[in-house]
């Protein structure tokens, strides 16, 4: 198995606030990782370190053989917890705009989504509630042929239907070379989709397994699991 | 149809369970094509690998097999079917008989107890 995503030793500080420290990760091929923690844990910072938005103090990151750059955003497809689109762009416009941007950008599969999903692809983005917005998002993020995909809380702020359909569109996209990377802290949800798990508390992995080998080893769910390492 | 697990115990034994059940029950008849993984894995909203591995283990105590260009079947030996039915069917009486027992009852009031709510449910 090669792995998509190796990083040794990364650390990154944000003045004397340590958000990252000593982590080693290795993401294989083909497997749909959660990254699980608090908020606060770290978890979108190692999102933008691996999407080159900050660069790390310490350590490194290496996708695909190469360190985040220009080469590694056309191979890895990434959804922000913030929305970035232009309010006054109508849905095709980004549709056209990705299409153009990303060489692996499906626009027939992000037209086929948008209409399953019940939107129109002439509504300007400013019109869209902010779930639908954070749909139209996903959307542009899954019809990519990414090699790796980093979901940064694409759960969070959508309703139990558009969640179900969510995970339902990572399951159908599942492809062996691609790996999925998903931070939450809505584990309940989303434990039944994932073959491994990361638990980062206070910038620091605390564990790493399979959800089978969790439940397995504890006898316990993993969402159980994480209510009690992080027992507040 | 989105399955339900039990939190307890892991995904892929719980998918081994109901893809038997399934057999079991006739919904996978003997001999037919099972759906391909993409597609069984979206309908039980689970990880595709997870599934695999389920059904690498049905395939490895027999009761699907790969035919590797058309996709994955269910056996054709009724008798295996009929038997793995009569170990599911051992198994959940075992688990009602264990109860029963711990609340008292005997063999004997078991017996007809069973008997005459089976006869009631006609």
């Amino acid at each position: 198995m090669m792995a998509i995503l190796q990083c040794s030793n990364l650390e990154k500080t944000f003045g004397y606030k340590k958000a990252l420290s000593g982590v080693n990760l290795s993401f294989e091929k083909g497997r749909i990782v959660g990254l699980l923690g608090p908020n606060g844990s770290g978890k979108s910072t190692f999102i933008k370190l691996c999407n080159g938005l900050i660069t790390p103090t310490n350590g490194t990151i290496i996708i695909d053989g190469k360190a985040p750059g220009i080469e590694t955003k056309a191979i890895v497809s990434y959804l922000p917890e913030q929305t970035y689109l232009n309010d006054w762009m109508k849905v095709s416009d980004i549709f056209n705009f990705f299409d153009d941007f990303y060489a692996d950008f499906d626009i027939a599969r992000a037209r086929e989504m948008l209409s399953s999903l019940g939107i129109g692809e002439k509504e300007r983005l400013k019109t869209l509630s902010k779930g639908t917005k954070e749909k139209v998002q996903l959307i542009l993020v899954m019809a990519r042929q990414a090699k790796l995909y980093l979901l940064d809380e694409p759960i969070g702020g959508v309703d139990p239907a558009a969640r179900d359909y969510i995970l339902s569109t990572i399951i159908k996209n599942y492809n062996q070379d691609a790996t999925v990377v998903i931070s939450t802290h809505l584990i309940s949800d989303i434990e039944r989709v994932l073959d491994d798990v990361v638990f980062l508390k206070n910038g620091e992995v605390v564990l790493l397994s399979t959800v089978d080998d969790i439940r397995e080893g504890k006898g316990k769910s993993v969402d159980a699991l994480f209510r009690e390492v992080f027992k507040c | 149809m989105n399955w339900s697990f039990q939190p307890d115990r892991p995904i892929y034994v719980q998918l081994i369970e109901r893809i038997k059940l399934l057999i079991v029950s006739g919904a996978y008849p003997a001999g037919s094509r099972l759906p391909s993984v993409r597609d069984m894995a979206s309908e039980a909203s689970v990880n595709p690998n997870t599934l695999q591995k389920a059904l690498s283990e049905l395939e490895r105590e027999g009761l699907v097999y790969t035919q590797r260009t058309s996709g994955r079947f269910v056996t054709e030996d009724e008798n295996m079917i009929k038997q793995v039915k009569k170990e599911l069917a051992i198994e959940q009486i075992e688990l009602v008989t264990k109860k029963l027992i711990e609340m008292g009852f005997s063999k004997e009031e078991m017996l007809a107890l069973i008997e005459s709510r089976i006869k009631e449910m006609k």
